[in-house]
């Protein structure tokens, strides 16, 4: 299928609201790569990091935002880093994960975590875990 | 003006820029004091192997213009100098220029060679980029013009410890001259051509690539001297760990280039053209070794550049990768390559045995006292600033000094040497001014 | 020395351990960490939404706390440190996000708390030749992985007090305590982090990959000083032989824990009966 760019389309709501949120211009990111591949979670993601960024870029944010990706994030910072534009994608990636969060409800269900396994968590997990995972 | 002008021109750094500039001028009739800060002659490209996209040998024709430029009796050599002062004006500079302690006499050393032999003191080359030994006494390398060589205090044992002096005793001329004192020459010059050329950016900044870390990581430049037949290896490509033949090679583009954020902003310009001649010339050497470049943007805007790339692509089946590399460490004796292929959307680890990192180019170390002594403008990075970029490329601000070659910015040796010229014609210019008035009056 | 300390809600926990250790060796170092009358849970994670207002405000009430102690905080807890040193970077340099949140917390913070992690401590203040001095059973023959995970590291110009891409204060204070730190890779690689919560089987890869790369250069220990790292590398190992067939697990140790061993405390209180990799053997072997 053929992507229809037009002004509309790459300067959407969910594209302003993204930088809005994240603090960050997306258009300052020249896609080299550089965060996918030191990334330490794309292994498990279906996106690369720098392909969420550019997706973003075409004004295609329904696709990251079905994405598992940004919940695999894990806001290590590798990438903002070494970013070579300072791109801090760790930002990108929460703002994406506000805006599901907010359409879509929480990403986590603590009633899904086995108790033993909820007791046995260092209290930061947890914390952190649903800071990052619920509205 | 009270006196005549002085038609003779001081010319600061002997690199290919440095020595075309000195020959145009010289061979028109005038004198040149040419200063350089090594011992001898040539600048980076006397560290080359092979040019693109000619593959000319470097060495091959370097020779002939360092040889005509020591012998030329238009040009007084100055090597092993710097300039330390300059006062005047356009028409009469008046420079003074130091000339370190080389311990060695050279109006009687033959350049035969026999003390390099004899130094018992090995230490590591900068000329060879760290990966080949030279001596305490030492010329940069046997082509070297003038090939008389000098003592580095520093790593002389006689200095040292007051003992050896195994050169003296086997020099056959008596050339050693361990009270030799550091000398001060006064030159008059009507007009100043600055060619400091450029460094490469310090790789220690880029922790995540391993530099210095990993042996078998290493610069452009190394590769370079891999390559050439006077190299440390004779022109084998081995790896500096174990002397083994790499079978998998890694280039990585834009280390420190075209990174605002942590490094510097600008393209290098000419490493997207080296990378795919070292890749090209690499699998001349190891027919059954695999070469891969990470790559952001391919810059192969010259005559003959993208079809040299092109080649690197089709006939020396290089592998091109899309993507910056993030991380490059050592492990299980392989040098591991993080890299991504962003056309593909994978990301992608080579084990490699080599990595050649392709470093921003800077200014000259240095340079910044250059622009100092004579008062010339240079840009946020450093690199020398021209009067105006567009039509007077390479004029500066001061009435008389001008600018040739990779002092100005990344430049290749096509455009430095053009460049050169364009400064030699400004004040071969300004000598024909000065002659034609001289004669009218 | 005495400084103001924030323990943080997971080393009052989870990792009681951790604490207990580093508090009696900062004792025995001639340094005192005088716990924070009064605090509460930073938060966990530094908010990174531009205008999370509201997550700044339980770091800044504990920076106010630290503030009535004097100018400086220790923090132990690396995933706290992140969180409080970058809070305190904010407030530092935008004055409305100042106002708002003392505007919040009803009170006055005036953004002089330097923040430090104890380690930095351990290296500036205490010194590592001042350590060496006064270990009394050195850990000879000790072969260890310093591991820093990413929170004492990332982003470098906001928290880095070491080089964020070669990072060796720890293999440094290892070294002085008489272990030998080994050469690896994977110092700085992230272990995951929260993805615990919701991806066990994310974290168990990436907690093999630094484990592995870890044993694969000879060491026998694994070194942290991050809580939520030494949880996930040590838990993880439970069933990584089952992903992983030959597997063998190794032990994951705070550096206070070491501190304290190779200083000659008492080790009663250390937490080894919390470690899912038992400690003890190791360290007994060591006489
Ligand atoms: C790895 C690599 C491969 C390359 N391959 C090619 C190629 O194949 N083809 C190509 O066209 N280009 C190539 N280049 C580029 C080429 O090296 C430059 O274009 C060329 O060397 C520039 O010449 P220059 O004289 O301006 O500067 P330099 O070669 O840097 O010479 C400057 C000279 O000035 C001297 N100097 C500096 N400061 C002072 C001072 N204060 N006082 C006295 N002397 C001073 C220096 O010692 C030096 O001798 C390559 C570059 C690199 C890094
Ligand atoms: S490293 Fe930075 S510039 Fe490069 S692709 Fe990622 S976000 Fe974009
Ligand atoms: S911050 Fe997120 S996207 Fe960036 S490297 Fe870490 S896990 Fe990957
Ligand atoms: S041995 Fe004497 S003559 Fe020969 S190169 Fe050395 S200094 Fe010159
Ligand atoms: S010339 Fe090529 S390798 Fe060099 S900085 Fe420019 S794009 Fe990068």
């Amino acid at each position: 299928m053929r992507v229809k760019l037009s002004a509309m389309r790459v300067r959407n709501d969910l594209v302003r609201r993204i930088e809005e949120l994240s603090g960050q211009d997306l258009l300052a990111c020249y896609q080299c790569g550089k965060c996918s591949a030191g990334c330490p979670a794309a292994f498990a993601m279906d996106l690369l990091p720098s392909q969420v960024i550019r997706l973003v870029q075409l004004g295609l944010v329904e696709e990251v935002l079905n994405a598992k990706t940004p919940w695999f994030c894990a806001a290590c910072q590798t990438c903002y880093a070494r970013c070579p534009k300072g791109v801090d994608l760790s930002r990108i990636m929460e703002a994406i994960r506000e805006i599901a969060l907010q359409e879509r409800g929480d990403y986590l269900v603590i009633e899904e975590i086995p108790a033993e396994e909820l007791a046995e968590f260092p209290q930061l997990a947890f914390i952190g875990g649903f800071r990052k995972y619920t509205a | 003006m009270a006196i005549a002008p002085i038609q003779r021109v001081l010319i600061i750094g002997a690199g290919i820029a440095g020595m075309q500039a000195a020959l145009d001028i010289a061979n028109a009739g005038y004198e040149v004091v040419l200063v350089e800060r090594e011992p001898s002659i040539g600048g980076r490209m006397a560290q080359l192997s092979e040019t693109f996209p000619t593959l000319d040998c470097a060495q091959c024709i370097l020779t002939p213009r360092t040889v005509e430029v020591g012998h030329h009796e238009h040009i007084r050599l100055r090597t092993y100098s710097e300039v330390e002062a300059v006062e005047g004006q356009l028409g009469d500079f008046r420079v003074r220029i130091r000339r370190r302690a080389a311990y060695v006499n050279w109006e009687v050393c033959t350049g035969c060679g026999l003390c390099q032999e004899k130094c018992p003191k090995k230490v590591i080359s900068d000329f060879e980029r760290g990966i080949g030994p030279r001596k305490a006494i030492y010329t940069l390398s046997p082509q070297a013009v003038p090939n008389k060589p000098v003592i580095d205090r520093q790593s002389c044992i006689y200095f040292e410890r007051g003992k050896c002096r195994a050169c003296e005793k086997f020099c056959p001329t008596g050339a050693i001259d361990f009270e030799q004192e550091d000398a001060i020459i006064e030159e008059r010059v009507g007009a100043i051509i600055v060619a400091t050329g450029y460094d490469l950016y310090p790789l220690s900044l880029l922790g995540e690539y391993g530099y210095g870390e990993v042996p078998d990581v290493i610069d452009s430049l190394a590769f370079e001297r891999l390559l050439s037949a006077s190299g440390p290896t004779a022109g084998q490509v081995r790896r500096p760990s174990d002397g083994a033949e790499p079978k998998e090679v890694v280039f990585i583009q834009c280390a420190g280039s075209r990174d605002p954020e942590l490094h510097k902003p600008y393209c290098s310009k000419i490493c997207c053209m080296y990378t795919a001649k070292h890749a090209m010339l690499y699998k001349h050497k190891v027919h059954d070794g695999q070469a891969y470049v990470f790559y952001i943007d391919i810059r192969s805007a010259g005559k003959r550049y993208e079809e040299f790339v092109q080649r690197a692509m089709e006939e020396e089946r290089v592998l091109y990768v899309r993507g910056k590399v993030s991380r490059v460490f050592r492990e299980n004796g392989k040098v591991m390559v993080w890299g991504t292929d962003t056309l593909s959307g994978q990301n992608v680890e080579v084990a490699a045995d080599l990595v050649v990192l392709a470093p921003a180019m800077v200014p000259k170390a240095g340079s910044d006292v250059v622009a100092e002594l004579l008062d010339l403008a240079t840009d946020e990075h450093g690199w020398f600033t021209a009067a105006e970029a567009n039509l007077q490329p390479v004029e500066t601000k001061r009435a008389g000094v001008f600018l040739a070659g990779a002092a100005v910015g990344p430049m290749d040796i096509p455009e430095t040497v053009a460049q050169a010229s364009g400064a030699a014609a400004q004040v071969l210019s300004l000598f024909a001014q000065w002659a034609e008035r001289n004669g009218n009056a | 020395m005495r400084i103001a300390y924030f323990p943080g809600c997971t080393l009052n926990t989870t990792a009681k351990g951790f604490d207990n250790a580093l508090r009696a060796s900062f004792a025995a170092l001639g340094a005192e960490l005088v716990e924070l009358p009064e605090w509460n849970c930073c938060g966990a994670t530094f908010p990174l939404l531009v205008d999370n207002m509201l997550d700044l405000v339980a770091p800044t009430r504990v920076l106010l706390a630290a503030q009535r102690q004097g100018d400086r905080l220790a923090v132990a807890c690396t995933m706290c440190y992140n969180v409080i040193r970058r809070t305190n970077n904010r407030l530092r340099s935008d004055a409305d996000a100042l106002e708002k949140l003392n505007y919040f917390i009803e009170a006055e913070y005036r953004g002089g708390v330097e923040v430090l992690d104890v380690l930095q401590i351990l290296r500036d203040d205490v010194g590592f030749e001042a350590v060496q001095a006064a270990v009394k059973k050195p850990l000879t023959g000790l072969k260890v992985a310093a591991y820093y995970g990413c929170m004492v590291l990332r982003p470098p110009t906001e928290v880095a007090y070491d080089d964020p891409e070669n990072p060796h204060a720890l293999d440094d204070l290892l070294r002085a305590l008489g272990a030998e730190p080994v050469e690896w890779p994977h110092k700085a690689e992230c272990c995951g982090a929260y993805l615990a919560v919701k991806s066990k089987e994310a974290t168990a890869e990436m907690s093999y990959r630094i484990l592995s790369s870890a044993q694969r250069a000879g060491a026998q220990a694994v070194v942290t000083n991050c809580p939520l790292c030494q949880f996930n590398l040590d838990k993880q190992q439970l069933d990584m032989g089952r992903r992983h067939g030959g597997y063998q697990p190794v032990p994951v140790l705070y550096f206070s824990q070491l501190l304290g061993v190779a200083l000659g405390l008492d080790t009663a209180d250390f937490g080894w009966e919390r470690h899912y990799v038992d400690v003890r053997p190791l360290l007994e072997s060591l006489g």
